[in-house]
């Protein structure tokens, strides 16, 4: 994800809270406007007893978020942060995200965005126990220092905790210096998750397993056409069934609401429905595609431009299309809400990446005002991006509604959840490319896909320009005197939705691949051929360099054998990927993937690597088989049958390398996914001699082992 | 009325034989470690044991368990449950932690029958369990150590 353009001014609040502790945070002011629910605006806040609670405002979906932002506040602070107890944020401006202009958990931002906030609200913290305890002790501030949740002066030494309430009443200090990075001594360290154990033990509490008082439950029959509505609908029998309370028609589907979710699940099954399945009951896979091909002239965006690749591309231009799949997210824990709606607001308990979202939604289906709706995040099993869209946050309220005071939790089937997401889209590339002398001298690529953008933020979409789409584009890494690349938006009625890393997976497939037969034709070495293109990019040339040396590369591997080599940027990260194959053309093994990756500062590496090591895994979902189609508006797969996640013995050994250059951290969490399509493919090609240029490769001639 | 011997006591379920010992422990018994992830064998989240046996809970109903033992994550206890869990953390497993609890009972399955098993063991035993984070490389480190830490106590 880009930044946005969000102007901030923070400034430290502090109050005293119930029991006399300290209460810390950063309020945005112009830009966020007003706090939407009453809540003080904290991350951080230190009671009597000691104890300090990071008020989370990124959500757990796995990657690390609670562990890793708590270890940037208590490197600061001056506390353990194995100590740390973390709750999660409801929706508020405060936790805006300023990369994205809302609360958002998504485009690899957390750690990034975090960054300088978190260890800030710790430092400014520390300096004000620091001189609470100081003038206790009438001592100068600067002969204390504080560690381990204590402030000491020669004999002397105070808990943070006995200092809490004397600290709450001081002005609060502006710039306070943060340590030197070479006094960090939580950063750049391995601790334990501080959910993992709860984990490992069914212990976390999901959006599913969110619990209320006389909670009912409810099951859901959407349209199996996407965007089409129910017609009429014969609920006889049913409603009159043991253990239900309501049918409801909620417009895109008809829900049966019960005491137990299996009762609910049978009667909603035995509700007649007539469907008005809308414009889309006609669409097919195949015009999706030609609908992107007929957008192949039209001229687009552009995104990125040097020199001018007209003339070199005039004669002897290589040209090429690349296609990549549709995707479903596929989240582990199928998508569900629970909702109460009553007298005093709106009360919504999910599994959610986007906060604010969630509320807007529950506030438009129950037609009250956002801020008569207080949003419970919870851990979320799985997010991908899949629940940046808040669909069944609304269907929830929308069936609450017709049980007032009830708390009612919606939960998805496995095929409603795989045919009812908001897809990866399907995109085509039009490549073109001269070399000369054994370089590039020209290289254009053509990104055409729906926009995701223009659906869920349009005013972001500005002159046919999506900046989602063009990620992978921007961050173009080569050295090439002439280039343009430039974006298509075609809309080919699939309802999209972002998933991991986005637009990065789409255009590195076509990017990186297409350099691989750049390569060969120039007859070089596609390491080799690479490193050349980069060495005006010193972190990026070294991640290459060493992901090579780590995978054991040579051009001339032995009979059977062969290397696949993907290289990027993305999130403020250098990447590069080498994928091991043997075997032949029916039978291909991935023997292993090794990763090479420079984030800077990995704020938690035994986590940054965990995301890296995920991150291959997503992506050999985009690689080798899966994928979704559509037959007369209906998505064809329906679950893990024909829309396989990647198991155990499909998994190669993953070697992850990682670069501490220093600076600021980059981006983790989708780093991993995009090079892996291309790598593959291109080691599909050492191997077989057969180019590939479509995802899920099997569909292109070539079977895994 | 159906009783069942959960987790080493007996307890009764007011819900029709047909519904999914998932659901009886999810909803009825408010015993949420199980999960839900497909509702077709296909995933293994909802895996818990019955008479020791790794099995798919959300296609398991409620009327084939008359007499039989099911233990859920939340009644894994002893050498081997713990041995397993320990694993897990030594090697930092989960990171959504949605198909753990699954993970966990399968490979606590495995390890109670076969204490040592072989590479291809693990990977059989526990392919059949679906990890949408892809942490299938310290799941199969953590079973490793969990068989050799259970040797060493032997």
């Amino acid at each position: 994800m880009t930044a946005s353009p969000v102007t901030r001014r923070d400034f430290l609040k502090v109050s005293a809270v119930a029991g006399g502790g300290l209460l810390l945070g950063f309020r945005l002011s112009e830009a966020a406007g007003k706090s939407t629910t009453f809540k003080p605006n904290a991350w951080v806040s230190i009671a009597p007893d000691g104890s300090v609670t990071l008020t989370c405002h990124r959500n757990e979906m796995g990657q690390d978020v609670h562990t890793s932002l708590s270890m940037l506040l208590a490197e600061e602070l001056g506390v353990d942060p194995r100590r740390v107890r973390v709750v999660q944020a409801p929706a508020d401006a405060v936790y805006i995200n300023t990369m994205l202009g809302a609360q958002i958990t998504g485009g690899s931002t957390s750690i990034r965005e975090a960054w300088m906030p978190l260890r800030q609200a710790g430092a400014t913290a520390r300096v004000m126990l620091v001189s609470a305890a100081a003038a206790q002790w009438n001592v100068p501030a600067a002969d204390c220092r504080a560690e381990n949740g204590l402030v000491l002066h020669g004999q002397q030494r105070a808990t943070y905790g006995s200092l809490a309430d004397a600290a709450s009443r001081l002005p609060i200090p502006k710039d306070v210096p943060l340590k030197d990075v070479a006094r960090f001594s939580v950063i750049g360290k391995d601790i334990p998750r501080l959910d993992g154990r709860d984990k490992a033990r069914g212990r976390t509490v999901f959006g599913m397993d969110v619990q209320r008082p006389g909670m009912l439950y409810a099951a859901l029959v959407p349209c199996p056409v996407m965007g089409g509505k129910v017609s009429s609908y014969n609920a006889a029998g049913v409603s009159t069934r043991r253990g239900v309370k309501a049918v409801v028609n909620i417009g895109e589907g008809v829900a049966v609401v019960a005491d137990h979710y299996w009762i609910a699940r049978s009667a909603a099954d035995a509700v007649q429905i007539k469907w008005d399945e809308g414009p889309a009951a006609s669409l097919d896979t195949a015009a999706v595609f030609a609908a992107l091909d007929s957008a192949r002239n039209r001229p687009g965006f552009v995104a990125k431009q040097a020199g001018d690749v007209s003339g070199p591309l005039a004669s002897g231009a290589l040209e090429a299309a690349y296609t990549s799949q549709m995707l479903a997210h596929a989240t582990l824990e199928p998508q569900n809400c629970t909702a109460r709606v009553s007298g005093d607001g709106v009360d919504v308990w999910a599994s959610v990446q986007f906060p604010q979202g969630a509320q807007g939604a529950a506030a438009q289906a129950a037609g009250v005002p956002p801020q008569q709706v207080r949003i419970h995040p919870q851990f979320i099993g799985g997010g991908f991006g899949r629940r940046l869209e808040n669909d069944f946050v609304g269907q929830a309220v929308a069936i609450a509604k017709a049980v007032p005071g009830s708390a009612v939790q919606l939960i998805w089937t496995r095929p409603q959840d795989m045919q009812h997401d908001f897809y990866r889209p399907p995109s085509l590339h039009v490549m073109r490319g001269a070399v000369d002398n054994g370089r590039i001298v020209a290289f254009s690529a053509k990104l055409i896909s729906p926009s995701i953008t223009a659906r869920a933020f349009p005013p972001f979409v500005q002159n046919g320009n999506d900046p989602f789409m063009t990620e992978g584009l921007v961050n173009f890494t080569y050295d090439i005197p002439n280039v343009e690349l430039r974006t298509v938006i075609e809309e080919v009625g699939i309802r999209v939705g972002f998933w991991r890393s986005v637009s990065h997976a789409l255009n590195a497939f076509a990017i990186e691949s297409f350099v691989d037969e750049l390569a060969q034709t120039a007859r070089q070495d596609p390491v080799a051929f690479r490193l050349s293109m980069l060495e005006k990019m010193p972190r990026q040339h070294a991640v290459l360099e060493r992901a090579a040396r780590a995978a054991g590369y040579t051009a001339a591997a032995a009979k059977g054998r062969a290397f696949g080599v993907a290289s990027m940027e993305c999130y403020d990260t250098h990447i590069a990927m080498v994928c091991e194959v043997s075997g032949s053309a029916d039978r291909v093994k991935l023997e292993r993937i090794s990763v090479c990756a420079d984030c800077g500062v990995a704020v938690h590496p035994d986590q940054a690597i965990a995301q890296l090591q995920g991150g291959v895994v997503t992506g050999l979902m985009h690689a080798l088989r899966s994928k979704i189609t559509v037959t007369k508006g209906r998505v064809d797969q329906s679950n893990f049958h024909d829309f396989p996640l990647l198991r155990m013995n499909e998994v190669p050994p993953i070697v992850v390398e990682l670069v501490h250059s220093g600076g600021k951290p980059g981006g983790m969490g989708e780093v991993g996914t995009p090079l892996v399509a291309p790598a593959v493919a291109n080691a599909v090609f050492a191997l077989t001699g057969k180019r590939i240029r479509s995802t899920p490769l099997e569909d292109g001639g070539v079977r895994f082992a | 009325m159906a009783t069942l011997l959960l987790n080493g006591k007996t307890v009764t379920v007011d819900a029709s034989p047909d519904t999914p010992l998932l659901w009886v422990l999810r909803d009825h018994l408010k015993l949420t470690g199980t999960k839900f992830g497909c509702g077709a064998a296909l995933c293994g989240a909802c895996t818990v044991h019955v008479d020791g046996v790794a099995t798919r809970s959300c296609v398991t109903p409620l009327s084939a368990l008359a007499g039989r033992r099911v233990t859920s994550i939340e009644g894994l206890h002893g050498r081997v449950g713990d041995a397993v869990q320990a694993a897990w953390d030594k090697h930092q497993v989960p990171q959504c932690g949605y198909c753990q609890s699954g993970q966990v009972m399968t490979a606590a399955a495995l390890l109670a029958k076969n204490a040592s098993p072989s590479d291809s063991q693990i990977v059989e035993s526990m392919q059949g369990n679906l990890c949408r984070c892809g942490t299938y490389g310290r799941i199969r480190a953590a079973v490793r150590d969990a068989a050799v830490s259970l040797e060493v106590k032997s």
